[in-house]
């Protein structure tokens, strides 16, 4: 569903995306993991039309869609939530689903009723007519998803949507995403909550400096020393390793 | 569908209103009153709206008023075709206008500046060119017929004025209640996040320019079938690009009623600062800054927004174009 080939992008000086390349096939969860400063985010904005690329591909639906507009993207199907989160912070839940909404539906009604369908689907329902800026952190997360999938997406980009959650709120939207997948929505991720990718994703990717350093399912990736040392520095993938060998001659 | 109901009523008000106020005096003021919030109901389609704060208004006003002045003046056209005609002139000012500066990403203070900028270049257009009479301005000379839409008596100047208030009332009553208006807020409350769902900016901030030159561009036109003179330096000079943002500022920017109010307040405001002082040349202006100045820093939500929490902000552009970069860096 979606093929990024070679994607590169330069700020300046600065390497932020070298020549990934990454595959989502139809149905999937994929995850997008790395350090802070890896390029997630600016990977994120190029497929969605954000920031164009220096070089490199991407095909959505088999489609070439470098140089179309975050809008143009969104009426294919490809939606993104943000990192940040980006509410319409002077109107209420309703009507900030309602933006997404007006995608697939024209007139004001419509649009209001579908939205409404949304935050039921997302647990909102009791949230409809709070202005969005009153809304907590997990609130504000879940809007982030609700607004997206108004949008009626065959394709969501998330960017990190649990972060800032804390255990409990974590638990309560993993269901909703897992339920997403199943109502036909593929996803890509992004995600620094561990725990949460290798419960979701059918396979991840691991970017680190811009480039993808490991790729395959979440559990092989997870023990990939290249993957541990980007995490926690040269060597330490060894250091864990004897680790684990002295902890077995002790026993 | 809200609301509806509530501009039926203020159009009841409108025609009640001659039944008491009988002199020329306030009825003049009436229809100044209603010139104004034509103006901010143009200026708040796309600034209280669609969030973007035009500083140059009187740009649309005044070529509403010189195309009506010239294609009269000119060709001896019915006055109503005349009517037509300066709106659509306006809205074609705007369009251009808009393509130019929502293109190349215009925002903030930036776009504040350069309609800034188009207003004073077509002020000193008007004032050289012999087409809009030059220095000395234009007369639209002759047989004042009311059926003609040519206003003699204040009464008549004060219906029309009435007539065409409520009709935007109406107007943006239903631009709320649709996609158009919901996008226009979304640009207005966050472009990117607008973007990403969907929401094509340059589109939609065409739109709301055009229609909010052409809203304006009506305030023009109609200013010339009431006032058959006109020259440049009041046309397009800053004294109707303040009152078309001070208006909706000061009743409540992004909501039906807010110019209305705004502009009945700041009248009733300035009669009152010229029955204190006498008639000092200039003296609005001056009350107008100030008053400016009082709503942003005490009452930015305006006076709606005393009632209802939801009315935006008015907030001068320069801050919030650099919390706008601010976030896009951290989206990087």
């Amino acid at each position: 569903m979606l093929e990024v080939r070679g994607l590169t992008k330069r700020f300046g000086g600065l390497l932020a995306v070298s020549e990934a390349t990454l595959d989502v096939a139809e149905g999937e969860i994929v995850g997008l993991i790395g350090p802070n400063g890896a390029g997630k985010t600016t990977l994120f904005a190029m497929v969605s039309g954000f920031h164009k690329p220096d070089a490199g591909s991407v095909r959505f639906s088999g489609e070439e869609i470098v140089g179309l507009s975050p809008h143009e993207l969104a009426r294919r199907g490809l939606t993104r939530t943000f990192q940040i989160v980006q509410p319409f912070a002077g109107v209420t839940v309703r009507e900030n689903i309602a933006v997404g909404a007006h995608l697939r539906h024209r007139g004001r009604r419509e649009a209001l009723a579908a939205a409404e369908a949304v935050a039921v689907r997302v647990g909102m329902r009791e949230m409809l007519d709070n202005p969005a800026d009153s809304l907590t952190v997990a609130g504000r997360k879940r809007l982030e998803v609700a607004k997206a999938l108004a949008t009626e997406p065959r394709l969501l980009l998330f960017d990190e949507v649990l972060a800032g959650l804390n255990p409990s709120e974590i638990r309560d939207i993993l269901p909703l995403i897992r339920s997403l997948r199943d109502g036909g929505i593929t996803i890509l991720m992004i995600e620094h909550v561990m725990q949460a990718v290798m419960s979701l994703c059918d396979r991840a990717y691991v970017l680190n400096n811009g480039a993808v350093i490991a790729a395959g399912d979440t559990r092989t990736v997870a023990s990939d020393p290249a993957v541990i040392e980007a995490y926690l520095g040269h060597g330490a993938a060894q250091r864990l390793r004897a680790g684990q060998v002295e902890a077995g001659a002790d026993a | 569908m809200r609301g509806y109901r509530a501009i039926i009523a203020v159009a009841v008000i409108l025609a009640l209103i001659p039944l008491i106020v009988t002199s020329n005096l306030w009825l003049n003021i009436a229809f100044t009153a209603l010139l104004a919030c034509l103006l901010g109901q143009g200026w708040n389609i796309l600034g209280g709206y669609a969030g973007q704060f035009s500083f140059g208004h009187a740009v649309f006003f005044g070529t509403g008023a010189y195309v009506t002045a010239i294609v009269m003046t000119t060709t001896g056209i019915n006055p109503w075709a005349a009517f037509v005609l300066g709106i659509a002139g306006g809205a074609l000012v705007g369009a251009a206008i808009g393509f130019l500066v929502f293109r190349y990403g215009l925002r903030g203070s930036y776009f504040a500046l350069v309609t800034l900028a188009f207003a004073e270049v077509f002020r000193v257009l008007a004032n050289t060119m012999a087409i809009t009479g030059g220095g000395s301005g234009l007369v639209v000379s002759g047989h004042l017929r009311p059926e003609l839409f040519q206003q003699t008596s204040r009464l008549g100047a004060y219906a029309v004025a009435a007539a065409l208030v409520v009709g935007v009332l109406f107007l943006t009553r239903a631009l709320e209640n649709s996609r158009t208006g919901a996008y226009f807020v979304a640009i207005r409350e966050n472009e990117d996040a607008a973007r990403a769902l969907g929401v094509d900016p340059f589109g939609f901030k065409l739109r709301a320019i055009v229609l909010s030159a052409a809203i304006t561009a009506m305030g023009g036109t109609l200013y010339v079938q009431v006032f058959p003179y006109i020259d440049a330096p009041l046309m397009y000079g800053p004294r109707y690009s303040v009152e078309a943002l001070l208006v909706p500022i000061i009743g409540g920017m992004g909501t039906v009623f807010g110019p209305l109010l705004g502009a009945v307040v700041l009248h009733l405001l300035a009669e009152a600062a010229t029955m204190i002082t006498g008639d000092i040349a200039g003296l609005n202006l001056v009350l107008y800054g100030v008053v400016l100045v009082l709503m942003v820093r005490f009452l930015p939500r305006g006076l709606i927004g005393l009632f209802d929490p939801r009315v935006p902000k008015a907030r001068l552009p320069l801050p919030r174009i650099a919390g706008r970069r601010r976030r896009e860096a951290g989206d990087a």
